[in-house]
């Protein structure tokens, strides 16, 4: 496996403000989040790196801070190896970050995904809306606190909410996903499903 | 006794259906442009993908693709199991290749955990997933020809696949679910006298596939239905993420299986298909080319089959110890409960992997914390990059020609909404 060996220098050269992230594989980069857009616009027409094959978020979980990390994966066609750029957003109640459509065009549905996914704001895009879930879906459902079973809401549609009186309503778990804890008392470590509707601990919902 | 067989008289009930205004039928044509949905369901997008179009006449001046249809939350999902208990959610993104999808996950896994597997399972994996590369270009093929009117292409296309469906339940145990893979090695290894069917598929197929591809390479129709449309320039390509034949189509020799090599392909001999224009044919021929390109290595990795283990055997905390040992020793039968509970034991850190897929390059982003179950799983899709450039691609295209675009993109849904 190639990587870049010359990367690290050419870019902490020009950005003294990026800090070199543990990576298991390629170089990676942490960038605060006003000059990230700088970055992977050098990184792009300077340091070849002609295409962003990945831009996703990391949620660190509430009570974190920084809570939210987006991370962009780009990958150069002439020296075929990839960077990891990495920024903090700034605040953790209300995340936002530059966006980057100005730089490649398919950065539009990534931003949107994170935005649907996440509730981080990418400034500047031209459309940010939700991309996955319905437009007045109220949650954002990779944030760590979001229940794998779901939340109920109402449907997307207030004509079919009307008519047939049902909504969204959260999937049973009983069955799924069965994990068990390492390092905890062997009753707390016991084989269960992660996420459960309801538990010893949570009462079952009426 | 006569049966009446006169037609109801419909021109009486479109008179009630559709009356006429008070003032009588307006003299004017409406000159407006006319908003049309395409989809969810409807046979030329290939599941469950919606475009809401605007039109001028027949010409398409905006298109805004909906997505999100068959969304399952594969990422949330990921992040409340094992590694291996994942396996099958992967199966679920291309669903027309499982087999590459196995690989894919397995490799981004195994490379989180700096395993090497042995050279009979990179091997194995390698054939699967050319022959899943073969399985997926022939649906795509065949419902590309259904798409532009050419049904026999169709019916070709499915009996080689079914074929290769067969091997695939002999090797599997399953048709299209296949959860091959295990992170450190794979299910089971391949059955006696199985590769010997793999070279005799191959041996058939070609031929076939020279018929097939006669059927539509010099078809007056269908080259008037793709040449010239659809056209997709470099620069576009590479600014939306484009990958698989679709950038390849337009020229650009990216093949991560000649770039960086993984799990052996370095060994193989192969060509790159590229095309010249960009356009709907271009992406048929470099798929065409492709299939022959994925027998040749078919061939030559079961002319060279390694011999030796099939799983990483001194990866204990990884891969569950073969069924027999379990049956027959104490410590065997801790790990194997270990390795199933609490999932196979991973360092912490971030890695990204991508791997040559059928419909494009399927990338894993893992961030561990450590143990059996990743804290985040990002699915890069190339199913949701390449339909990107749609709202570009279809702007100035005539409804019929988008029927033409689409299924050159060979898209999957399923991987698309994750």
């Amino acid at each position: 496996m190639t990587t870049d060996v010359a990367l690290p220098t050419a870019v902490s050269q020009q950005f003294p403000s990026a800090t070199p992230r543990t990576s298991l594989d390629c170089p990676a980069f942490n960038i605060p989040a006003g000059d990230a857009r700088a970055l992977l616009k050098h990184l792009r027409d300077t340091l070849g790196y002609d295409f962003l094959m990945d831009l996703t978020a990391i949620d660190w979980s509430a009570g974190q801070s920084p809570r939210f990390t987006v991370v962009w994966h780009l990958y150069s066609s002439t020296k075929h190896t990839y960077v990891r750029i990495a920024a903090h957003c700034a605040t953790d109640a209300e995340p936002a970050m530059p966006t980057a459509t100005g730089l490649w065009a398919g950065a539009d549905w990534h931003e949107r995904e994170v935005y649907d996914m996440f509730g981080i704001k990418f400034t500047g895009h031209p459309d940010l809306r939700r991309i996955l879930m319905w437009d007045a879906y109220p949650y954002f459902p990779l944030r760590k606190e979001f229940p794998l079973a779901g939340l109920p809401t109402e449907m997307s549609d207030a004509d079919i909410n009307a008519e047939t009186g049902v909504g969204v309503i959260a999937a049973p778990m009983a069955g799924g996903p069965f994990v068990a804890t390492p390092g905890e008392p062997m009753s707390e470590a016991e084989p269960r499903a992660k996420d459960e509707t309801w538990n010893e601990q949570r009462e079952k919902p009426e | 006794m006569a049966t009446d067989y006169s037609f109801p008289d419909t021109a009486a009930k479109t008179a009630t259906a559709r009356p006429e205004p008070a003032d009588g039928p307006s003299k004017e044509f409406d000159s407006g442009k006319m908003s049309l949905s395409m989809g969810p369901s409807h046979p030329s997008t290939h599941g469950v993908l919606r475009i809401q179009f605007e039109l001028d006449g027949e010409i398409v001046t905006k298109a805004n693709p909906v997505i999100g249809y068959l969304h399952r939350g594969d990422e949330k999902i990921a992040e409340n199991m094992t590694y291996n208990q994942f396996v099958p959610y992967t199966d679920r993104l291309d669903y027309l290749a499982p087999l590459a999808n196995n690989m894919a996950y397995a490799i981004a896994v195994e490379r989180l955990a700096g395993l090497e597997v042995p050279a009979r399972c990179q091997a194995i994996r390698v054939l699967t997933a050319e022959m899943a590369r073969v399985s997926s270009h022939l649906m795509g093929l065949g419902a590309y020809g259904i798409d532009v009117g050419a049904w026999t292409v169709f019916m070709y296309c499915f009996e080689e696949r079914e074929k290769l469906y067969q091997l695939f339940e002999e090797l599997t145990g399953a048709r299209f679910t296949t959860s091959y893979t295990r992170i450190g090695g794979l299910q089971r290894d391949v059955p006696v006298g199985w590769t010997d069917k793999v070279d005799k598929f191959c041996d058939q197929f070609l031929p076939i596939l020279e018929e097939i591809l006669g059927l539509l390479s010099r078809n007056k129709i269908f080259l008037d239905r793709t040449v010239d449309i659809g056209v997709i320039s470099q620069a576009d390509a590479i600014a939306y993420g484009l990958t698989g034949p679709n950038l390849r189509g337009s020229g650009v020799a990216n093949d991560l299986r000649k770039d960086r090599p993984y799990s052996g392909y370095g060994q193989y001999e192969f060509d790159v298909p590229v095309g010249s224009k960009g356009d709907c044919y271009d992406r048929y021929l470099c798929r065409g080319e492709e299939m022959k390109q994925s027998i040749r290595i078919i061939r030559q990795v079961v002319k060279n089959f390694p011999g030796g283990d099939w799983y990483a055997r001194d990866a204990r905390k990884i891969f569950a110890p073969p069924k027999d040992k379990v049956l027959t020793s104490m410590e065997e039968l801790i790990n194997n409960f270990m390795i199933v509970t609490e999932g196979p034991q991973m360092p912490a850190g971030e890695v990204y992997f991508e791997a040559e897929n059928p419909k494009g390059v399927l990338g894993f982003f893992i961030v561990s914390k450590g143990g059996g179950v990743p804290y985040r799983l990002k699915i890069r899709s190339p199913s949701f990059c390449n339909l990107s450039i749609l709202p570009k691609l279809c702007v100035g295209n005539m409804v019929s020609d988008v029927v033409s675009i689409l299924g050159s993109l060979d898209f999957v849904m399923g991987e698309c909404d994750r």
